[in-house]
């Protein structure tokens, strides 16, 4: 921590700040999304496997979808610190939103999977698929279909709710921008900064993901 | 687990605090979710118009919402009004931001469903002699909720999760209170374990009601 | 040669199966035919083992097909099994969905399995349209798509589960069509069908199932136009009032 003054304007090494913050705010983003994706993939299909295994997996998926993100993370960054983990704050936020990803992620690839017709699944069983060729080469490519637009929603959520890593100490861009506002009180400059970053990555990502919905349901 | 012990009656003699702090999210909860709703309203018919000056404003207001993080729009909010020395306490900055976000969110649930009604209901309602406003009260909106209950009811609980942004602004709702009360003992995890507790039986008991009054108001 | 042993089958306390004897041998066409609900798309859905059975005993050339110990997978490449709806994988085109079973279960090489797909598009008269979507297909051509892609397999056995019913009828007869060509080539098949016609023109032989039994069987001319049980008289009598389908 440098040196400094009340009140201090903005200056052009605060922009190196901002885009170091911007950067970490993608870092954390891109790490969650996949690990949370990924292990939603396996937790949703294991969902659809059977009865028991949707009953034990349920509590998981309810609890991390009613409780705040911003608690999540404060739980993450305890929890692990009593493990004995002396990670990063990065890694304190990615626990936390990759869990979350996971959680509602598997709700969507369920459902995608449930939407797939039963006699689609009939017929490669009548070709000689195993379970798995099923799984991989039918039920996946067309739950895809249906999952894709619920899913990007998810990711939309996702880099919305990483502006909360702040809470366990990372420094993501509006944890930056809180930051140069309480040292240089240049708050609406910041703010709208701010607002644009992230308008400008959820704004044509939803904006298409509303067509490619409209397009499947025609 | 590093030899460290739990102690958790220290959280069990701050509960008073954590239930008061728990009130406050369920008031804000409940009022963000009425004042969302009334805006939300006009709001959806405007967008489903899909013309004018009202179009515009409500697309406007349904993409700034959705399109940026609630921890922004607290900050407009709080922090961008008082640089205009418009100060304005933490408790309305989280019920203003929390209900513009729910507002938005709600805007886009209410046009899907009204898009699902048929469009020969609202010619219908008028021949009776029905004006714009008496036909949408009436025999709009109560076909519409059905539709969307769930979706609207999930929002809901959304709002309450987005209330727990109070904490950053030092509004003592649950969250904000449960921060306040470990600050002096350092027992992060359990407090915070009980307030996640906490909110999920909120969330659970909102749920719960939601699901009653449809019950009541759609015998079904 | 399938060997169709005392069959049962029940769905809670619904008995739709009540003890089947049937064989079809090498090299035959046999129709199934009954009014709906009598067990025959069941029947067929049991042989290929997609359907559990409580009694009795399906043998395809002396593999009993619900033994825990047989490995389904493989058996079922003897049996190619054709549905009512056409079922063509909607995510991929004509060429994929016959060369997808080659790949994954027969293991083939990409490029083998592809060739082998053309060569039974071809087959069904569909060489041209390698590369559609079946939602680019009139039903008749996902139909003999469906075909395609079952004899990819290079079944021993074909089974029909009222392939016609889902269809307009201008276009069953090229799906019939198709299936006269298989019985030309000597494939042996169970058609499981409501086309009376189709069944007494081309069927070696013809079974008559109601209620969960076979009412009565024999040569085309024995059943159709000699019905011999009372059953069988009534079905059919019903079946001629119905407009004709265009074959």
């Amino acid at each position: 921590m440098q040196f400094q003054f009340a009140n201090q304007g903005l200056a052009w090494s605060d922009a190196y700040f901002l885009a170091q913050g911007l950067l970490n705010t993608v870092r954390l983003a891109v790490t969650a999304t996949i690990i949370g994706t990924l292990a939603g993939i396996v937790l949703g299909w294991l969902r659809t496997v059977s009865v028991t295994m949707r009953i034990a997996t349920s509590p998981f998926i309810d609890i991390l979808r009613s409780v705040p993100m911003i608690i999540q993370l404060i739980l993450a960054n305890s929890f692990l610190s009593i493990l004995g983990f002396g990670a990063s704050p990065f890694w304190f936020g990615t626990f936390a939103l990759s869990a979350w990803m996971a959680a509602v992620t598997a709700e969507v690839v369920r459902a995608g999977l449930l939407s797939v017709p039963v006699q689609y699944r009939k017929s490669a069983r009548s070709l000689g698929m195993n379970g798995f060729q099923e799984l991989v080469h039918i039920s996946m490519p067309l739950a895809f279909r249906t999952a894709l637009t619920p899913w990007i929603g998810l990711v939309l959520s996702l880099i919305k709710d990483s502006a909360l890593a702040g809470v366990v100490g990372y420094v993501e861009y509006m944890r930056a921008t809180q930051i140069l506002i309480t040292r240089t009180h240049e708050t609406w400059l910041l703010l709208i900064g701010a607002g644009l970053f992230y308008f400008i990555i959820c704004y044509p990502v939803s904006r298409y993901s509303r067509r490619l919905e409209r397009k499947i349901v025609v | 687990m590093n030899g460290y012990q739990f102690y958790w009656s220290i959280v069990w003699d701050s509960l008073p605090l954590l239930l008061a702090g728990a009130w406050v999210t369920v008031q804000i909860t409940l009022l963000a979710f009425i004042i969302g709703t009334l805006i939300a309203m006009p709001m959806a018919v405007a967008r489903q118009h899909g013309e004018g000056w009202a179009y515009r404003f409500s697309t406007c207001w349904v993409e700034l919402s959705r399109n940026t993080p609630a921890v922004f729009q607290l900050y407009v909010f709080y922090f961008g009004l008082g640089a205009f020395h418009i100060n304005i306490s933490s408790y309305a900055a989280v019920l203003i931001s929390v209900s513009f976000n729910n507002a938005g969110y709600m805007t886009e649930i209410f046009r899907g469903g009204l898009s699902a009604i048929p469009r020969q209901q609202l010619p219908a309602a008028r021949s009776l002699g029905m004006t714009g406003a008496q036909s949408f009260i009436h025999v709009i909106f109560p076909q519409m909720f059905k539709v969307i209950f769930l979706a609207y009811v999930t929002q809901g609980i959304w709002g309450m999760l987005n209330t727990s942004l109070g904490m950053l602004v030092g509004l003592p709702e649950l969250s904000g209170a449960t921060q306040y009360a470990q600050s002096n003992s350092f027992r992060t995890f359990e407090f915070f374990l009980v307030t996640a507790l906490i909110y999920y039986l909120i969330a659970k008991a909102l749920q719960f009601s939601a699901q009653l009054a449809f019950r009541l108001v759609y015998r079904s | 040669m399938i060997e169709i042993k005392d069959v049962r089958k029940t769905f809670g306390i619904l008995a739709v199966l009540k003890g089947i004897n049937l064989d079809v041998n090498k090299g035959e066409l046999l129709c199934l035919i009954g009014a709906s609900g009598s067990g025959k798309s069941t029947l067929l859905q049991c042989i290929n083992g997609l359907e559990p059975i409580q009694g009795g005993e399906i043998i395809v050339d002396g593999i009993s097909v619900h033994d825990p110990k047989t490995n389904i997978n493989m058996l079922r490449r003897k049996l190619g099994i054709v549905f009512q709806q056409y079922n063509a994988f909607p995510h991929l085109t004509a060429l994929e969905n016959v060369a997808l079973a080659p790949r994954v279960v027969a293991k083939r090489g990409r490029k083998e399995a592809l060739a082998l797909a053309q060569k039974h598009l071809d087959h069904v008269g569909l060489g041209n349209k390698a590369d559609s979507l079946p939602s680019q297909m009139s039903g008749g051509q996902q139909q003999r798509l469906a075909i395609a892609r079952a004899l990819a397999m290079e079944p021993s056995y074909m089974l029909f589960d009222e392939v016609t019913s889902a269809l307009d009828p201008e276009l069953v007869g090229e799906v019939l069509e198709t299936m006269r060509l298989l019985k030309s080539e000597g494939m042996t098949m169970v058609v499981v069908t409501h086309d009376i016609n189709f069944a007494r023109e081309s069927a070696d032989r013809v079974a008559f199932l109601h209620q969960g039994e076979v009412c009565e069987i024999g040569t085309a001319e024995e059943v159709i136009d000699n019905p011999q049980k009372e059953q069988t008289q009534k079905f059919l009598r019903r079946e001629k009032r119905k407009p004709l389908e265009v074959a």
